[in-house]
């Protein structure tokens, strides 16, 4: 197997680093090599946040190259695009619509886009979006908009539901299990 | 998988060192190294302490290796300058218990203020340097520092870089080695470093480091990876993983131990290939010292001394592809702010109001020098907020100083405040000080301090009072606010600072991050008295933003600290009803 590329994208704060490690847990459970990389400190506090995850037989290196991801998994709008160049041709992005405004934007410095959206389709890859805050809120908490997230993963990726639901399990505190599921479950459905 | 997991850097550091049976474990947070310690004090049989400063945790660690404990003291790269006094005469004293000293270098500049290369660190103060390449070599390479460290009667540096620390790779866990407490053996001649005996030492130092020149030639943490002989890598670290990326087939020598360097084996390697290259990130360090042995490689002329390196880096400068890469969209930036809720806002809206400069610091108030609230002018190291503040009045004056303050978090005024105001109060300054204390050391994700009363262990222990403290080095002007009134801050602010005589202001309230149980009642605008007048926009919440230009706060964001509520002038930002 090649080796797979996969990025997960977001503002400080939002649950990307969380959401990664349930990937990583993922490609163990599946029997992989697998390297992840994030970085933490500065920029958690708002900031722009990626953590690469890369997993197959053998895996070097623990970032994903410019133009190399197969997936990417975008907790906001418009880091989706900053981060679109790493996409492959033929990769897949899939972004929740939540916009959060920068600061150079809420001071009126600088101009959130309009157009996210549309840019993001001018690739011939594909673009799934979904306003996953949405259905999170309609399960009756904001937080689990993460695993709302990995669940339309799981529907792209060829991995088995339970394993899915495994890493899951193993991965975020004991007392938000059943709502993370929950979540995992309403966003593999939306897909 | 068994005894197989997925391992942080930090976190395999942490295993090597409970591994390798360490008792004591030392240091200061600093993001990347900060989980190395807080992994290590998961395990009960080891030891672990944070220290109010690197000077001092290296000391403490001197102290136990000198008693005979194998003992870890971890820092990052900038915390070296603050430790280096000890750090040049423990190399002559040397160690009975193995002493390991882990760096965590920041490439990039992900959260640190400079990018330097400890690698020098390792060469000036002549002590050898371990650089694992992934998580599972992490934590053999502290197993073998350890060893070294009582072989050859030295300290041992391991260095990390960002991208070993906060990765995560399978790491294989081994069980831990009971290692005995050394004997102590009262021996001033190699533990008092006075004139007559470190230079005697001196001699000692430059014989081992010879030795461990001729024996890196075979030491196992070296190797060679021969393949297509005509392109050669001497590489280490995580551009070794780069290396591999791109070039699978090229004959690679990976050194594992970048000082002292392994000059036999370079050179055999060199005569092997036909093209060398030298792919190391940060300074030419290793391509320095080979150039010098006459031998001919490439490196910092195709490669860079900034940032990180990456696969695609190699691919176009050694590999030669183009590879017509897109290149990012210009977007806004997404700076890093202060989280909604943080107790540091209310006082940069006064100081703002009041038009006050501010010399800054290190932690998380630094995150508002950017607009809108500028609240700090300068930021240099720990500790430079109160020196610099002292400084500039000494070369500008009483009146200049009254429009300026220095601003400090508790952790860092702990670190290395204290010294910098007790120099204003001995040399006449007038000064004021204010003190952000958040009960936390925030910015590397919240380490108790000397202030917060509990341990790293997580006992409770004696409280550090500021205010005692400021009064006893001879400030009679202090008081506590509430950063949250901004009232009370604005007229203290302008109190202190018009005095002619040093002041300092504690502005106490906890870090928002640090009780996230209870539970929090957000706040929102009510459009019909909302002015649209943007005032609440001016304290830089980022809960806060104007949508089809109209006032918004983000439930989602927002932690209902209630701030902007005292701001709005007209009533408008209410609570939102539960
Ligand atoms: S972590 Fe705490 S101190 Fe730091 S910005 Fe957030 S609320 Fe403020
Ligand atoms: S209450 Fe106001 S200032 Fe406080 S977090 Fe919410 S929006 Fe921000």
């Amino acid at each position: 197997m090649k080796t797979k590329n996969i990025l997960v994208v977001g503002v400080g704060g939002q649950g990307t680093l969380l959401t990664s490690r349930i990937l990583g847990n993922l490609a163990i459970h599946s029997g992989y090599d697998v390297k992840l990389s994030e970085v933490h400190g500065m920029s958690q506090r708002g900031g722009s946040v990626v953590t690469h995850i890369r997993y197959g037989k053998k895996v070097y290196s623990p970032l994903v190259e410019v133009g190399k991801a197969d997936v990417i998994l975008a907790f906001e709008k418009m880091e989706a695009l900053r981060w679109r160049h790493y996409l492959k041709k033929d990769g897949i992005i899939i972004v929740n619509t939540q916009e959060i405004d920068p600061m150079p934007v809420i001071i009126g410095a600088d101009k959130y886009p309009d157009d996210v959206i549309e840019q993001l389709q001018q690739n011939e890859n594909k673009v799934i979006v979904a306003d996953a805050l949405a259905e999170a809120r309609k399960i009756g908490n904001f937080r689990v908009v993460n695993t709302v997230l990995l669940g339309l993963l799981a529907k792209n990726m060829d991995v088995d539901v339970q394993t899915w639901e495994e890493a899951i399990k193993q991965t975020v505190p004991p007392k938000t299990v059943e709502v993370n599921i929950k979540a995992f479950q309403a966003g593999y459905v939306l897909a | 998988m068994g005894n197989k997991r997925l391992m942080l850097g930090n976190e395999a550091v942490a295993r090597g060192a409970y591994e390798a049976g360490a008792t004591v474990a030392v240091a200061y947070p600093g993001t990347p190294s900060t989980e190395i310690t807080e992994f290590v004090a998961t395990y009960d049989d080891i030891y672990a302490q944070w220290s109010p400063n690197e000077k001092v945790a290296l000391e403490v660690g001197i102290g136990s290796s000198v008693s005979g404990a194998r003992t870890m003291v971890a820092m990052k790269h900038v915390g070296v300058n603050v430790a280096a006094d000890p750090l040049f005469t423990v190399a002559y004293t040397g160690v009975n218990g193995g002493l390991v000293i882990l760096v965590a270098d920041d490439p990039g500049m992900h959260s640190s203020q400079n990018e330097q290369d400890s690698r020098y660190y390792a060469r000036s103060a002549h002590i050898p340097m371990l650089e694992p390449s992934d998580s599972h070599e992490a934590k053999e390479f502290v197993k073998e520092a350890f060893d070294m460290s009582e072989k050859y009667d030295t300290p041992v540096f391991v260095r990390l870089t960002t991208r070993i620390s906060h990765s995560q790779s399978i790491v294989e866990i081994h069980d831990r080695k009971d290692v005995p407490l050394k004997p102590y053996h009262k021996d001033f001649k190699k533990n008092v470093m006075m004139p007559a005996m470190a230079r005697v030492r001196h001699v000692v130092v430059e014989k081992r480091m010879h030795q461990m020149a001729e024996d890196a030639n075979h030491c196992a943490v070296n190797t060679v990876e021969m393949g297509d002989t005509s392109i050669g890598v001497i590489t280490s670290g995580v551009p070794y993983q780069y290396v591999k990326e791109v070039l699978p087939g090229a004959s690679v020598l990976k050194l594992g131990m970048v000082h002292p360097l392994p000059k036999q084996l370079i050179e055999d390697f060199a005569k092997k290939v036909d093209q060398l290259y030298i792919v190391e990130e940060l300074e030419p360090i290793f391509e320095e010292q080979i150039k010098s042995w006459g031998i001919d490689v490439l490196g910092k002329e195709i490669l860079t001394v900034q940032g990180e390196y990456s696969a695609n880096l190699l691919e176009e400068r050694i590999a030669k592809n183009s590879l017509g890469l897109d290149t990012p969209k210009q977007l806004p930036v997404r700076p890093p702010v202060m989280c909604p809720g943080c107790p540091h806002r209310g006082v940069y809206y006064i100081l703002h109001k009041l038009k006050k400069h501010a010399t800054g610091d290190i932690g998380c108030y630094t995150l508002g020098a950017l607009p809108p609230l500028e609240g700090i002018d300068t930021c240099v190291c720990m500790g430079a907020s109160v020196s610099m503040l002292h400084g500039i009045e000494k070369a500008r004056g009483k009146e200049f100083i009254k429009d300026w303050v220095g601003i400090i978090g508790d952790s860092t005024f702990v670190h290395s405040g204290i010294t910098g105001l007790v120099d204003i109060v001995y040399n006449k300054g007038i000064s004021t000080v204010i003190i952000l204390d958040n009960s936390t050391t925030g910015m590397t994700g919240h380490q108790d301090n000397p202030a917060t009363g509990r341990t790293l262990k997580g006992e409770a222990t004696h409280v550090l009072n500021l205010v005692d403290l400021a009064m006893s080095i001879g400030i009679t002007n202090v008081r506590v606010v509430n950063p949250f009134k901004p009232e009370e801050v604005e007229l203290a602010v302008k109190e202190e600072t018009a005095k002619e005589e040093p002041s300092v202001i504690i502005a106490s309230a906890p870090c928002e991050l640090l009780d996230r149980k209870t539970k929090r009642i957000p706040y929102r605008i009510d459009l019909d008295t909302c002015k649209n007048c943007g005032m609440c926009m001016r304290i830089g919440c980022p809960a806060i933003s104007k949508q089809d230009n109209k006032m918004f706060i983000n439930d989602t964001l927002c932690s209902g600290c209630g701030l902007c509520a005292k701001i709005c002038k007209f009533g408008a930002i209410v609570k939102e009803a539960q």
